[in-house]
């Protein structure tokens, strides 16, 4: 970490703008992320937020714009970033265990042709552990519970060995026990200098969470720290008054966080 | 000395089929898998009339072209906006039928009928020999089948973990930056080449049964990717030894037999696996029941 120039953003968008089928989802995103933050990207459904995070790391092509982190394309800091994919991703029936999953996170740092080891097998019993699922290493992951399952897929994002972190929905339908420990999690990876982005739908714990939001809805509403950021008004506009009703039950308790904080 | 040659053969075409087969049926492609061993057909008619003889080097390339045609096209019509059963279905059968017509219309000063390419005939494998001077170095088919083998073999042990990956989660293989199109391609590529190394003696219809029968059994048996393909590759022996047996005795065909045999094991599976099976979860329920009044 010391090499890095400390004036480099782990993160840099400019000018991102991508399309399904002519039909533009983000249009003209332009935002920077500091270091050691834990930043919620929010917005209503079909905002984009998934979208974004998929150009971010080339999986899904952009019209114009680009991504740079730590200063450089995508392509050439790979092994500097961490993904976690939605939950609902992948085929949970596919014949593998826990610790053969959160091994795949360290495929990248494989090579072409080297098998993983001992060593990549330890590594992955120590980042189950850090979820509390060293216990489940060894069982089918469709014998694991959604929260559980959720634990497997970040124990993998933290085999990737990043500085960045990309998840997308991991509080999505787990139970308050794998919420808890996403959260210490998190709170973990920052202390150890980390930058997580985190696509997150539940208002009422947004400014409990995270430093900095990212307000989506096509384009950037708003970026920046929670206190500022979060706020009723930059709310309403990001989900476009058509959500008037969560807007509205929603609003007490994010203002109050925001204000208490 | 001929059923030797037949079960080998057999053995060597179910071993090919059943490595690739479990990726297939894992990405829900099994049935690529069918489009692929049927699409070929127009590939093999062309190569035939071109070189003029079955189980050449021709003949394998020509028809694993046309596989990769017929996998471009299906992908094409699918982000194209056709819904994916329907383009594979479109392109599957639109292309044999191709062949069938090249077939056909050469019929009458070329020695390739359709009842073969359907079919296969695994009996005639032993006549076809590959000759070296005088030496006579076993049936030409075991050889092509044994190449295949071998080069599927390499290529899904030297990149294991891609596949694994790519089946799995090809998301994470993109941000990893492992080529996941390559690997798909690659993967059809060798399928289309084990389903023209098979054609000749077990046909384009029955192929099929290999590529999926016996990896869909192996699902049922196992936790674990590695276990799956070496249950896969054991199933389809069985079929193989097992089917030449019962075509004997019936006097029935040997390719039929062999792909019944591969039928009657996958039923087993689905009856009676530890883990999945019907019987046996209705069993553990029933005495689960059973436990819960008693205590």
């Amino acid at each position: 970490m010391t090499n890095r120039n400390r004036n480099v953003p782990p993160l840099a968008v400019s000018g991102l703008t991508v399309a399904y089928r002519k039909k533009p989802v983000l249009r003209d995103v332009t935002f920077e992320i500091d270091e050691r933050q834990l930043v919620g990207i929010i917005g209503p459904n079909g905002a984009g937020k998934s979208t974004l995070i998929k150009a971010i790391l080339g999986l899904q092509p952009a019209l114009s714009g680009e991504a740079l982190i730590y200063g450089k394309p995508y392509k050439v800091n790979r092994k500097l970033v961490g993904y976690v994919p939605q939950r609902e991703s992948v085929d949970w029936d596919f014949p593998t265990s826990a610790l053969d999953v959160v091994m795949m996170g360290r495929y990248g740092h494989l090579g072409l042709f080297r098998r993983p080891g001992a060593r990549e097998r330890e590594l992955a019993m120590d980042c189950l552990d850090k979820v509390g699922m060293a216990d489940f290493a060894h069982r089918q992951i469709s014998q694991l519970s959604g929260g559980q399952q959720q634990r497997v897929f970040l124990a993998r994002a933290l085999a990737q060995d990043a500085t960045l972190y990309f998840m997308d929905e991991p509080f999505a339908g787990v139970d308050a026990a794998t919420e808890k420990a996403i959260v210490t999690l998190l709170n973990e990876l920052k202390r150890n200098g980390k930058t997580v982005l985190v696509v997150h739908h539940d208002l009422a714990t947004v400014a409990d969470y995270f430093d900095s939001v990212l307000l989506l809805n096509g384009e950037v509403i708003a970026c920046g720290p929670t206190e500022t950021t979060f706020t009723p008004e930059r709310l309403q506009q990001a989900y476009g008054g058509k959500l008037a009703f969560v807007a509205r039950s929603e609003r007490e308790p994010a203002g109050a966080a925001g204000n208490g904080r | 000395m001929s059923g030797f040659w037949i079960m080998l053969t057999g053995a060597l075409v179910a071993t090919c089929c059943a490595v690739l087969g479990c990726f297939l049926v894992l990405r829900r492609m099994a049935l690529v898998g069918d489009a692929i061993s049927h699409a070929v057909l127009p590939g093999i008619a062309i190569a035939f009339l071109v070189s003029g003889s079955r189980g050449s080097f021709f003949m394998l390339l020509g028809a694993a072209l046309v596989g990769f045609v017929a996998v471009f096209l299906i992908q094409l019509f699918q982000s194209g906006g056709v819904q994916s059963d329907a383009s594979i279905g479109v392109v599957f059968t639109a292309l044999f039928a191709v062949g069938v017509v090249l077939i056909s219309l050469n019929a009458r000063n070329i020695d390739l009928d359709l009842d073969c390419v359907l079919f296969g005939e695994i009996a005639y494998v032993q006549w076809n020999t590959l000759e070296f001077g005088a030496l006579s170095l076993g049936p030409k088919a075991v050889w092509l089948l044994g190449l295949t083998l071998l080069v599927i073999a390499a290529v899904v042990s030297l990149f294991y973990k891609q596949f694994k990956l790519c089946a799995f989660d090809p998301a994470l293989a993109a941000a990893l930056g492992i080529p996941v199109a390559v690997f798909h391609y690659l993967l059809m590529g060798l399928v289309s080449m084990a389903t023209v190394s098979s054609f000749e003696s077990v046909g384009a219809v029955l192929v099929v049964g290999l590529l999926v029968i016996p990896p869909a059994a192996a699902y049922l048996l196992t936790d674990r990717l590695g276990t799956m393909i070496g249950l896969a590759v054991v199933i389809g022996i069985v079929s193989s030894v097992a089917g030449y047996g019962a075509a004997v005795w019936l006097d029935a065909s040997i390719a039929g037999c062999m792909v019944c045999a591969a039928g009657v094991q996958f039923a087993l599976a689905f009856l009676f696996s530890p883990s999945h099976g019907l019987v046996t979860r209705r069993r553990r329920l029933r005495a689960a029941a059973l436990g819960g009044r008693a205590g």
